[in-house]
């Protein structure tokens, strides 16, 4: 019909080349689609397996996807435009309610990115602490991924097991700060809360239950012969595709790219902890699966690392009770969970910033979602979707 | 979230009535920024309530009992704030190169605390861009945002947050432009700003040519407004965008 059309129907999987555009125009008035073998199935925003508020319109010939669009947006609340509007520690807890599988690092980005911008350090002993959560939470979040991914692909206990022991995880926060979910852990210029006594056991502990039980997942999945038959080869991303589409985190790392934020711009305490960056080399949703199960056995030994070392001293910089950072704009961001989280924020002076740009890994990672299922079946957008590991609420913000 | 937002400026009643006392004893004084402390609590009373009587009103209730108890505790911040860091020029071999291709197309290129970034002419900012891809090997656009001046003549900063995996090395590249002026997308260089630039779009109504698909993004396509504009207040909404689509008669 069309040399749009034409673009779509002999795609094939890792075919479409950059140049090629991703975006559907359904609304044009003279291509009804009726004379066509194609037919246009919406999926979302209600569907269990996008994971929340996604909706995914499909274009689709027989069980062969031939295109996509996202339409995102129904979880948007102006987190930008609210911060503009608060002072730099009132906003410090909406944050938290962006990635809310992994509330701690979007906590610690944003914290380090004013303590950035104040020219203020963590004083050790937080920086610690901090590393600590951060790293539980890294666990708690993939814990999160595995279980609702297994169950999109079909696989019903790893859900329950893995929800069963990031309640230990969550036991911890909540003894620590009184949260489980949206811990608001952080403040700007260290921790306002102590370890509290046996903080330390309590994290070893928690290690050295966890990992025959992430032995029990793998037990339970990668050898198993309809895991690899759902996830092999499903969704290929090559690096330079990664690349150029901004994918970042455990995706980027899965198709080969050795590349982690903790140790290309180190930042927090990471530079004292040994770990490895796990890679993998298909690049496809087996691989994912891969890189973020070894992901969680390199914070275990981070936590290890962070308890043992612990230092002593204080929690809190010396920072001022009124936030007003000179004058500047900054970027910072973090290996979050999910890949690369940026803040870019404009301070005028004043106490509440001039702007806060959330650069979310999410929202970036879904934009790699059409070339990736592009050629495939219906059943693997769902495995897709669950691979890139998004959270609606980053999405839209 | 409407009585929080009716508040334009949240400070903490303790720590904003020594400050504001401060400044409304300093009319006694010759230099209005003078960091000296306030002397007795008797002058800054009667100065508050005789020159400047909006100050307290403004303040509101708390500001009258911190400043009754003040004379037991002085100002605490008689030092002049440290001054912030300042921008540095930034002199390397690829700002020399540029410089010489562009001449005053390269505005600044300076570091701030230890971040690089680039001030450019929007009408070069494709070629630059380009060209950090290209040659410079910054093959990762990590984003594209806007910020908003209104009281600028060129409103609009558009900032490029690139990266470079052969380097490890970030730099930012930022253009100025009008109203209704458009940047060429950076789409063909790198795809990732397909959803960005429409973020930007839907978010500040800057258009970009030579996008595959401009529009909307996060908010509705109907949706009348740039919501990260300064001139768009935090309670504004499209009220017949609402009512026809939700069927309520507020979003709020």
């Amino acid at each position: 019909m069309s040399d749009f059309e034409n673009d779509y129907r002999h795609a094939k999987p890792g075919q479409s080349g950059p140049g090629i555009v991703d975006y559907l125009d359904l609304e044009t008035k003279d291509q009804t689609y009726l004379d066509a073998t194609e037919l246009v199935l919406n999926m979302g925003p209600q569907h269990p397996s996008t994971h929340g508020v996604l909706r995914v319109i499909l274009k689709l010939d027989g069980e062969k996807v031939l295109g996509t669009e996202c339409v995102i947006g129904y979880l948007h609340r102006g987190v930008e435009k609210i911060a503009e509007n608060r002072t730099y520690a009132m906003f410090n807890p909406y944050v938290d309610r962006m990635d809310y599988v992994a509330a701690v690092s979007n906590g610690l980005g944003y914290c380090e990115a004013v303590e950035k911008l104040l020219n203020a350090e963590a004083p050790p002993r937080a920086q610690y602490i901090r590393v600590i959560l951060t790293e539980l939470c890294r666990i708690a979040s993939h814990q999160v991924w595995l279980g609702t991914h297994a169950l999109d692909i079909g696989a019903l206990t790893p859900l329950f097991y893995c929800f069963r022991d990031r309640e230990e995880i969550l036991k911890i926060f909540e003894k620590y700060c009184g949260a489980r979910l949206t811990t608001h852990a952080f403040r700007i210029g260290g921790c306002i809360y102590e370890a509290y006594d046996g903080f330390e056991q309590d994290c070893l502990k928690f290690c050295e239950h966890f990992l025959p039980k992430l032995n029990e997942y793998e037990e339970l999945l990668t050898t198993n012969r309809i895991w690899v038959r759902r996830t092999k080869g499903v969704g290929i991303l090559k690096p330079e595709d990664c690349i150029a589409l901004g994918v970042t985190g455990p995706v980027l790392r899965a198709s080969g790219v050795k590349w982690d934020l903790r140790k290309a711009q180190p930042y927090e305490a990471y530079k004292n902890f040994e770990f490895e960056i796990p890679t993998g080399v298909n690049g496809d949703t087996y691989d994912r699966y891969l890189v973020r199960i070894e992901e969680m056995r390199q914070s275990v030994r981070i936590i290890r690392q962070a308890v043992e070392g612990l230092p002593t001293g204080p929690i809190m910089a010396k920072i001022p009770k009124v936030l007003k950072p000179p004058v500047g704009e900054i970027y910072h961001s973090i290996e979050a969970p999910k890949g690369e989280l940026g803040y870019f924020i404009v301070s005028d002076g004043s106490t509440q910033p001039y702007r806060v740009r959330v650069r979310p890994p999410s929202f970036v990672n879904l934009q790699a979602l059409d070339k990736m299922v592009r050629g495939l079946l219906v059943a693997d957008v769902v495995a897709v979707i669950g691979t890139l590991d998004i959270v609606l609420g980053e999405v839209d913000r | 979230m409407p009585d929080e937002s009716k508040d334009p400026k949240p400070i903490s009643p303790e720590s904003s009535a020594p400050a504001s006392a401060a400044e409304a004893g300093t009319p006694t004084a010759s230099t209005p920024k003078s960091a000296e402390p306030v002397k007795t609590s008797a002058a800054p009373a009667t100065a508050d309530s005789a020159s400047n009587p909006a100050a307290p009103t403004s303040e509101g209730k708390p500001a009258a009992p911190a400043a009754a108890a003040k004379p037991t505790a002085p100002p605490a911040k008689p030092t002049p704030k440290p001054e912030g860091p300042k921008p540095e020029p930034w002199d390397s071999d690829l700002v020399r190169k540029l410089k010489a291709q562009y001449g005053s197309g390269i505005k600044e290129a300076s570091t701030y605390v230890g971040q690089k970034y680039l001030v450019v002419d929007s009408s070069i900012v494709y070629e630059i861009l380009l060209r950090m891809h290209d040659d410079e090997l910054f093959d990762y656009c990590v984003d594209i945002t806007a910020v908003h001046y209104p009281k600028r003549e060129q409103q609009f900063d558009v900032v490029y947050v690139l990266y470079s995996f052969h380097n490890n090395e970030r730099v930012r590249v930022k253009t100025q432009i009008q109203e209704g002026e458009t940047l060429r997308s950076a789409f063909s260089i790198w795809p990732t700003a397909n959803w960005l630039e429409r973020e930007v779009f839907d978010m500040f109504g800057i258009s970009f040519d030579e996008h595959p698909g401009l529009k909307r993004i996060l908010l509705p396509d109907g949706w009348k407004g740039h919501p990260l504009r300064k001139d768009y207040p935090i309670l504004q909404q499209d009220q017949e965008w609402v009512q026809i689509n939700l069927g309520i008669e507020s979003g709020q």
